[in-house]
């Protein structure tokens, strides 16, 4: 089996041995099984098991290992090592704009209470029917792009005015997932929904820069959403 | 090394935030009782979300459909193995428990005529057998992340109580065998808190990392099981695992059954649609079990493809690419992605990969965990609940039919929360008495971890954990080879018994987290392997080679709650 090395350089600091963060190198020899980047973290970690990163699902659902990869957030289980340029270490930090737990680990209590504020769950005070509530393909169709997300942080943490104001801007992940209530016809919310939002910080800080749609892993558009909700306040207001 | 043990009280302690867990703890919280509900990671990120293809229930949508012919699916696909009441009781909740799923806000696609949109799956037909059935209700090729969304949201709007980032290590349970909680670790900070409760809900997920080659995730550890395993809590049905048909060769990845449920076909070298000879009526769409062993038979008979003969294709590329775009766009996604092919052009590389786990902690189908006991073989474990994948209810039997895991884990998983609820309404107000010896189980195993010297690397050990097992408790069984594998599994267990980590951080030590894991992990191999040697037979998912035919009527409850047993027969699709 052919094998190469891959350097790395990756961001450490774990708060109970380091009195600041330090960028690590080190290299590893990975195989042609080795298809993506958390299959090298995973040879990394067993030569340095003190190399701290989240991982679940290693498909691309979960969430849970999104980074800072050569300088773009993204998963380490959907990016490819074929496409890392040969001769150049491979730089690894944590998302940028959250505090660091340990190394590539970040606190994303802020990200998630964002979330939160935007009552994400479905609304509807009528006493449900013995069956579903219909609702038709069209209709449904209007979830396609919203639904799917899988709160990996990758957009929000690549968002200036999220960094800037994550206690008080909703982040482009949050504001997806309120937009994915509004346009769902279950859903009786909408005008709550638009007052909760209708602020000069929650929705309006964002100044369409598209850093999240770029950032995002599943190919989702939230600066879309945000134009579409952004529409339906001034659709209001006249 | 001293530790300081703080005490944390609750009416309930939910182990796990998938599908199983999330549902239990809706029970709790909207019946007004203070659960904690603990999880290794994010509840959305649990493996649930990993889920495609769908959930069964007789909604007949577009076609007609009854429970009775989904059980009598089930307890076929079980080869006659499943508890038949429970069995009943399951296919008799679906509808109810998809629907309420439906209120929650879950984005299932949808019919024509607005409702839930159903397709068909392996081994889900109408009227007792007769021919496939549209059964799977389905949003897209995401259905579990659709599904542990909404929950995850239902819970958010009834104010659950979670603990994030929060890893059970072991049961505390008192002299009488009664279960007050769980001792458990904050990954954050390393402390230890023990969660005193009256009620204790596993709701852990499989152990499918116990393979080389599987389609679980990381995390599914099977830590339920090693913990309870470690109170003296048999497990039950260990030696099966299901193999599902079509994970993506060499990577592991599952490509759901839902793709030859859309149409889609399996062809060896020659360009056969082999299927058609091991399954003349289902053909490709016969049960996991059955496809499985087809597939394996067509490699080891020469005709897999490849350069090394190691694979069959999946084909769909005669499909109409705007339905593989509607139905399955998380599949060419994957397809894309992990085995580098285009499918509306071009097949997909599949082999037979490790899935689920058939068997785990024995519960009755209320949720209760039973063990054989002096006055019965079902004896109720006071205070301790078990559901979704670590439970083993026993509703899958030897080989569990596609959605109905997404089921079990919906039915189960509220019947656990119904049970708890039911316990604490008669519970009295205050907390029984915590023995402190049982907290020490855990801090025993945390301080060897800590002082161990010149120990084994946990990365090789469960490497050899997963090699053992690929190669010893396959898709087909042999009598050698699984009397070799129980002797070498063993020898992997005392390896396991002195892993040794070099990072002693208390911050986030996800070092110490997986060697926690191997612990729950071996438990699991070794039940397997054990029960494996041990059962004589084929039945089902787990195929002795040649010799042995399936021995009928050995400890299998045929009685139904309702209906006539269904009776036992040769399987054939
Ligand atoms: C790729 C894939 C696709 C599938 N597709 C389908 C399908 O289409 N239809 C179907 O019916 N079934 C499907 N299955 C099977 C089904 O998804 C699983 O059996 C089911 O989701 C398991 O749910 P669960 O709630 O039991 O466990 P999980 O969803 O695995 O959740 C386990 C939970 O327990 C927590 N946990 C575990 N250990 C600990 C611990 N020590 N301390 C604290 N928390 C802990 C985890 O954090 C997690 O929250 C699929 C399985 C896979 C792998
Ligand atoms: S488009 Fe809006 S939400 Fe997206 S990165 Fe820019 S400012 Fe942030
Ligand atoms: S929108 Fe995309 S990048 Fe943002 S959290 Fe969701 S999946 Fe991740
Ligand atoms: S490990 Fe789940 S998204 Fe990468």
């Amino acid at each position: 089996m052919t094998t190469r090395t891959l350097q790395f350089n990756i961001y450490r600091y774990d708060p109970d041995q380091d009195k600041k963060p330090w960028m690590q190198d080190i290299a590893v020899e990975v195989d042609s099984t080795d298809r993506k980047l958390l299959d090298a973290l995973v040879k990394l970690k067993a030569k340095d098991d003190a190399i701290a990163f989240r991982r679940s699902c290693r498909e691309g659902v979960c969430g849970s290992d999104a980074m800072n990869i050569n300088g773009k957030n993204g998963l380490a289980c959907l990016t490819d090592l074929s496409v890392f340029p040969a001769g150049k270490p491979i730089v690894l930090r944590p998302l940028p704009g959250l505090p660091v737990i340990r190394d590539l680990i970040v606190d994303m209590t802020q990200f998630f209470k964002q979330y939160h504020s935007i009552t994400p769950y479905l609304i509807n005070n009528e006493p449900p029917p013995e069956r579903e509530r219909l609702q038709s393909p069209e209709d449904r169709e209007e979830l396609d792009g919203l639904y799917e997300c899988i709160l990996c942080g990758c957009c929000s943490t690549a968002c200036p005015s999220f960094w800037w104001n994550p206690d008080k801007f909703v982040g482009p992940a949050g504001l997806l997932a309120a937009y994915r209530f509004i346009a769902d016809t279950r859903d009786q919310a909408t005008s709550a929904r638009l007052d909760n939002l209708e602020d000069p910080y929650r929705l309006f800080r964002c100044h369409t820069i598209m850093n999240c749609v770029d950032a995002c892993p599943r190919g989702l558009n939230p600066t879309l959403a945000i134009g579409k909700i952004k529409a339906m306040l001034v659709q209001r207001a006249i | 090394m001293k530790y300081s043990v703080s005490v944390r009280k609750f009416d309930a302690v939910i182990v796990g935030a998938g599908g199983a867990g999330l549902r239990a703890a809706i029970q709790l919280s909207e019946s007004g009782y203070k659960a904690a509900v603990l999880t290794k990671v994010f509840p959305t990120r649990s493996h649930t979300v990993a889920a495609q293809g769908g959930v069964a229930a007789s909604l007949g949508n577009s076609e007609e459909d009854h429970w009775h012919w989904h059980m009598y699916d089930t307890v076929k696909g079980s080869d006659w193995l499943g508890d038949q009441d429970a069995i009943e009781f399951m296919c008799k909740k679906a509808n109810e428990c998809v629907i309420e799923l439906e209120h929650y806000g879950m984005p299932f696609d949808r019919t024509d005529s607005g409702r839930i949109y159903q397709r068909p799956f392996g081994g889900h037909m109408s009227n007792f057998g007769e021919k496939p059935v549209r059964r799977s209700c389905a949003a897209a090729d995401r259905t579990g992340h659709a599904m542990l969304h909404a929950m995850y949201q239902r819970n958010v709007k009834a104010n659950t109580q979670f603990f994030i980032e929060w890893m059970a290590l072991d049961l505390i349970r008192d002299s009488e065998g009664e279960v007050l909680g769980v001792t458990a670790m904050d990954m954050e900070t390393g402390e230890i808190v023990a969660f005193h409760a009256k009620a204790t809900i596993f709701a852990t997920g499989g152990g499918g990392r116990i393979y080389y080659s599987s389609t679980n995730a990381f995390i599914n550890t099977g830590d339920g099981l090693g913990i309870a395993a470690r109170a003296g809590i048999p497990l039950e049905d260990m030696e099966f695992w299901q193999f599902h048909p079509t994970g993506v060769a060499g990577a592991g990845v599952l490509i759901t059954e839902g793709v030859r449920g859309e149409g889609g076909i399996l062809l060896n070298a020659q360009g056969e649609r082999f299927m058609e000879r091991y399954a003349p009526n289902a053909k490709d769409l016969a049960s996991r079990d059955v496809v499985s062993r087809a597939m394996t038979t067509e490699i080891n008979e020469g005709r897999g493809c490849g350069p090394n003969k190691d694979f069959v294709l999946l084909d769909i590329s005669h499909l109409d690419p705007a339905t593989i775009m509607k139905r399955l766009p998380g599949i060419r996604e994957i397809a894309i992605q992990f085995a580098g092919v285009d499918c509306i052009k071009e097949p997909i590389p599949v082999v037979p990969t490790a899935h689920y786990q058939m068997g785990g902690i024995p519960t009755n189908y209320s949720g209760q965990v039973v063990v054989p006991g002096r006055r019965s073989q079902n004896e109720i474990v006071p205070g301790f609940y078990a559901a979704g994948e670590c439970a083993c209810a026993s509703v899958h039997g030897a080989n569990r039919l596609g959605t109905n895991s997404l089921l079990d884990l919906l039915v189960f998983g509220k019947s656990a929360g119904e049970s708890a609820v039911d316990q604490l309404k008669q519970s009295p107000k205050a907390h029984k008495e915590m023995p402190q010896g049982e907290i020490d189980r855990a801090l025993t195993r945390i301080d060897r971890l800590n002082n161990q010297k010149d120990g084994a690397s946990v990365h090789e050990t469960q490497l050899e954990m997963r090699r053992t097992m690929q190669k010893h408790a396959g898709v087909f069984r042999f009598a050698d080879l699984l009397t070799q594998g129980v002797d070498k599994i063993l020898q992997v267990r005392e390896n396991v018994q002195r892993t040794e980590i070099k990072d002693k951080s208390a911050v986030f030590n996800t070092a110490r987290v997986e060697a926690l894991e191997l612990d729950n992990l071996i438990e699991v191999a070794v039940a397997t392997m054990v029960s494996a040697e041990a059962r004589k037979e084929s039945r089902g998912a787990r195929l002795w080679y040649k010799e042995c035919n399936r021995l009928d009527y050995k400890s299998v409850k045929l009685t139904p709650l309702t209906v006539e047993t269904i009776e036992l027969k040769t399987r054939a699709y």
